[in-house]
């Protein structure tokens, strides 16, 4: 690292850099934008929350940094994606292989269906390994190494079981396995809580602040909780209908929201000891006037 | 429309059914007419002539191998509207015209003759009759036989319901050509055309009306708790009134499609019986009965093609309703929730 | 598992009484006595009938015969009495032995067909969805669901006619008694080629289009994405993923596609003259052969049984989600 020639410029310059991003899905001539031009960046190290309600564009953003989307004509996609400086959005389709899961890896919402019903988890966590790390001789032992990373008792056990025979916390912890045993430097969480029960949601927040600890990488945490952002992420960025509202530092944006959805969202946290009168929702009318003003 | 395969499946078997109907006006011959001299002819090749079309004159070559020649500059004129045999128009009108004839002893072979010299494309028209009414009878008699012991079934439940459904399991669990040939077997060979085509029907309709009723059993068990006829039930209607009046209307459609998906069974059903001389017999013209014919290793040898037409036949009818099935499969059950093969 | 395969077997028992009782009842719905035939028969000697009436209780009421039949059946000296044929001069356990191996060779080589043929086609048709192929190949699958059996196999035997690659039929050549092992083994391959290929056809529709199904079904679902967002190429994400999932409900749909092989076989059996108990079935129904019917009703039913239960048990071990107990 040393006789690295540690010039200001490229320490500066971001692991991943969205610019003017926009995704179109066309189904029977009608065209639904559901990204309208984001542009963003990820700092080596750092977290990025993303947060929106459903359907405001968060996992197609998230799906797009790899092309996982569907191909043309179903689905275009144009802006770019910088990783290290070297735009996704047109590099061939396998080169983009040689990113998924090495350099970027994803931890999605339903651990229950992400996984793959008649594999072993073992024999999942394998393919990656085999894939991207073929100088690995003992696949064995470096699944037994990721299971016990994500506190999987008993791996050895455990790793000839099959998903269904897990609990849903235990699946998404074989999930962030999966993602961590290539040691990607970003990792993509996809609301990675929202299926579980909330004790376990906790839990799985506290390892992922472990392994992030642990390994130093970037992560990119897709919610629509405001509740777990704080505490978690660096930076957050508020996206609504394709389109990015508010972004800043968690701190700031928390303290001091400027967009009315901001502040909508936030009210939707639910605060230890605070009486709540009644729910709170969202007014969209207000919203729209908002907007376009 | 927005299924065009189904609408030209539509049509096609609009014009096999007018064929059928109109099967003694459009064919030159009867289905037992013999011509003991022009066995196993080849179609005849038509032309014109002085405006008029002609039918080719052949004469047999060569009588062990049965090759015809073709005479040349000789044929027979071809009469349109011309009288032939007597018959009943749609069965009703009294006559003998015919659309095209040509006179004695030239014949017209357009799909060439049999083993006796009967004309096959009369044939193959009479046999039409026959196949494509044997489905339209059979589901109605699987929709009546179907929907009382599936729906009942679903709505009593308990022993009722566990005795039909083993039932049905018995008569499925043997392969379905062995139960056809045992339940043929039964019965005496003696009988008359009538006879004999009622008597296949109510066979096949024995193997076929389990699937029926196993949906329909199945749509009633999710429809008896529904609040329309827990109210009845409570207004105190009897079970065979409820089961008319609520379950009827609302699995009707499912009950059509459902029992036309076996419309192919009843026809393979009906050839395959003829075929093995089972089922019509000669000289009534079926098309399994016609091919039946095509075993004969002269026909391989010496290439008697047409023979295997009525083959043809059947499977352009049974892909058309095979093809219809589903598209009205797709109509009534687009998620296939009820309904599949 | 195991005892799932027994209690399966058990439930065997009851399925086959019904079906033989009901045989029985029909078979004797029929005019005339079945052995009416074996009297016509000129050299009949009327010992031999009398003897034949006591021992299978002929001037008993048809339910006593039943009876008397089952008794014999049981194997309860470990040994099974099917019956006699009359037309055959046999016991029916032997002639049974001698056909039901190649009904047997012939539905599982008809079955192997339709799935090395209609997997394939159902995978690329769910891949290449909508396209030309996609279409092709539906149409393809129409026609073959379609065409009789019967009149496809009256179109092979036409073929090996004309063209002389095939035998006309049969199982095996006349030379046969001849041959050494391995040409005889060539010889049985060589019959079988053309009926394999007329009773799978009917089969190759069906799977071809539960499989597309399910393979569309299961491109769509998330473990796919997990697996490309891995890095998994697009080649093995379709053949390792997809395959092994959506071939699971094809496993269950083989039980099914074994009924109407079983079926169709029996009229291949007819028209392409092979010896199978189809081929003795009709036969003997022609014959009012009443024995050979019954063995021969058993055999099929069984067959079809233990079909659907085998592709239970393969089932259950190609998905670890099922299990037995
Ligand atoms: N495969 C697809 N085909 C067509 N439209 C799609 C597809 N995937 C997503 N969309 C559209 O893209 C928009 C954004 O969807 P996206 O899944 O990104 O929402 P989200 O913010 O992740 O919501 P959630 O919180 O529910 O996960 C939606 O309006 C959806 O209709
Ligand atoms: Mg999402």
């Amino acid at each position: 690292m040393t006789d690295e020639n540690p010039s200001a410029e490229k320490t500066q310059e971001p692991l991943l850099a969205v610019r003017d991003l926009v995704i179109e899905f066309r189904s029977r001539g009608e065209v639904n934008r559901a990204v309208d031009g984001i542009s963003f960046a990820v700092n080596k190290g750092e977290t990025l929350a993303v947060v929106g309600e459903s359907g405001s564009g968060k996992s197609v953003t998230a799906m797009s940094l790899t092309r996982l989307l569907p191909e043309e004509p179903v689905c275009r996609v144009t802006g770019a994606v910088l990783f290290d400086g070297k735009n996704l959005v047109a590099c061939s389709n396998r080169a983009i292989r040689r990113y998924r899961g090495r350099e970027i890896a994803y931890i999605f919402q339903e651990p229950a269906t992400s996984l793959n019903p008649v594999f072993t988890i073992g024999n999942q966590l394998a393919e990656a390994i085999k894939l991207h790390r073929p100088d690995v001789k003992d696949v064995r032992a470096e699944i037994i190494r990721a299971l016990d990373l994500v506190q999987i008792r008993d791996p050895e056990k455990r790793f000839k079981d099959y998903p269904h025979q897990l609990s849903g916390g235990m699946q998404q912890r074989v999930m962030i396995a999966m993602a961590l045993v290539c040691h990607p430097r970003l990792l993509v969480a996809d609301e990675p809580t929202t299926a579980l029960d909330v004790t376990i949601q906790a839990q799985i927040m506290d390892l992922m602040r472990d392994i992030r600890r642990r390994m130093s990488m970037s992560i990119i945490l897709i919610t629509h909780n405001f509740g777990i952002v704080s505490g978690f992420a660096d930076k957050v960025i508020v996206m609504f209908r394709g389109k990015i509202v508010e972004a800043g530092p968690t701190d700031t944006i928390l303290s001091n929201p400027r967009h009315a959805y901001t502040k909508a969202l936030i009210a939707c946290i639910p605060r230890l000891g605070e009486q709540q009168r009644r729910l709170t929702t969202i007014d969209y009318a207000e919203l729209e006037k908002s907007q376009s003003t | 429309m927005e299924r065009p395969l189904g609408l030209a499946v539509l049509i096609l078997l609009g014009c096999f059914y007018l064929v059928a109907l109109f099967a003694d006006f459009i064919s030159p011959y009867t289905p037992p007419d013999q011509s003991l001299q022009k066995t196993y002819h080849p179609p005849t090749a038509l032309f014109w002539e002085n405006g008029r079309l002609h039918v080719q004159r052949y004469e047999l070559a060569d009588p062990d191998d049965m090759v015809y020649r073709k005479i040349e500059g000789e044929g027979a004129p071809v009469r349109f509207f011309a009288r032939g045999h007597d018959y009943r128009l749609m069965g009703l009108i009294p006559t003998d015209r015919h659309l095209f004839l040509v006179d004695e002893p030239d014949r017209i072979y357009l799909l060439g003759s049999d083993e006796t010299g009967r004309d096959n494309f009369s044939r193959l028209l009479y046999g039409a009759r026959i196949s494509l009414s044997i489905g339209l009878v059979g589901i109605a008699i699987i929709m009546v036989f179907g929907f009382l012991a599936g729906g009942l079934a679903g709505y009593f439940g308990g022993i009722w319901d566990n005795l039909t459904m083993r039932f049905i399991e018995l008569v499925m669990a043997v392969p379905g050509l062995y139960l056809l040939l045992v339940l043929r077997g039964t019965f005496p060979d003696e009988l008359s055309p009538g006879q004999t085509f009622f008597l296949i029907v109510i066979i096949l309709s024995f193997l076929a009306w389990g699937g029926t009723a196993r949906i329909i059993r199945g749509m009633t068990l999710s429809l008896r708790n529904r609040q329309f006829v827990m109210a009845a039930e409570v207004l105190g209607q009897s079970p065979l009134k409820i089961v008319g009046k609520h379950i009827l209307p609302n699995v009707f459609s499912y009950l059509v499609v459902a029992a036309s998906l076996s419309i192919p069974a009843f026809i393979l059903g009906e050839a395959a019986l003829s075929f093995l001389g089972l089922g019509i017999q000669e000289p009534s013209a079926s098309w399994g009965l016609m091919l039946s014919q095509a075993q004969d290793m002269k026909v391989f040898m010496l290439n008697f093609w047409w023979l295997l037409l009525p083959g043809a036949a059947i499977f352009v009818t049974v892909i058309a309703f095979n093809v219809l099935g589903d598209v009205f499969r797709d109509i009534v059950d687009p998620k296939q929730k009820f309904l599949n093969r | 598992m195991k005892t799932v395969i027994a209690r399966r077997l058990i439930a065997l028992i009851p399925m086959l009484l019904g079906i033989t009782f009901m045989a029985t009842m029909l078979m004797h719905l029929a005019p005339g006595d079945f052995l009416d035939q074996v009297r016509m028969q000129r050299d009949a000697d009327p010992e031999y009938i009398e003897r034949l009436e006591r021992e299978f209780g002929l001037d008993n009421p048809w339910y006593v015969q039943y009876f008397l039949w089952l008794k014999n059946v049981v194997p309860w000296d470990l040994r099974s009495d099917f019956g006699y044929s009359f037309h055959y001069k046999v016991d029916v356990w032997e002639l049974l032995g001698q056909r039901l191996p190649a009904t047997i060779l012939l539905s599982v080589t008809s079955l192997a067909f339709a799935w090395v043929i209609a997997i394939p086609l159902g995978v690329l048709a769910a891949i290449y969805k909508d396209s030309i192929f996609d279409r092709i190949s539906s149409i393809l699958a129409y026609a073959a669901l379609s065409i009789p059996e019967f009149f496809l196999a009256l179109l092979a035997l036409f073929f090996a006619a004309r063209t002389g690659l095939f035998p006309l039929g049969g199982f095996t050549s006349t030379e046969f008694e001849f041959m050494s092992p391995v040409r005889r083994f060539f010889d049985v391959a060589h019959h079988l080629i053309l009926p394999t290929i007329v009773v799978g056809i009917g089969s190759i529709a069906s799977i071809m289009r539960i499989m597309r199904a399910n393979f569309i079904d299961n491109i769509r679902s998330e473990y796919v994405t997990t697996a490309r967002a891995k890095g998994v190429p697009e080649g093995i994400v379709m053949f390792r993923h997809v395959f092994r999932n959506a071939i699971n409900p094809l496993i269950t749909a083989a039980g099914f596609a074994f009924s109407s092989i079983v079926s169709g076989a029996l009229m291949v059996e007819i028209v392409m003259n092979y010896p199978g108990i189809g081929h003795m079935i009709f036969h003997a129904i022609l014959q009012q052969d009443q024995f050979v019917v019954l063995g021969a009703l058993v055999m099929s039913s069984t067959m079809l049984i233990l079909g659907n239960l085998l592709a239970d048990i393969a089932l259950a071990w190609n998905d670890p989600r099922i299990r037995y107990d």
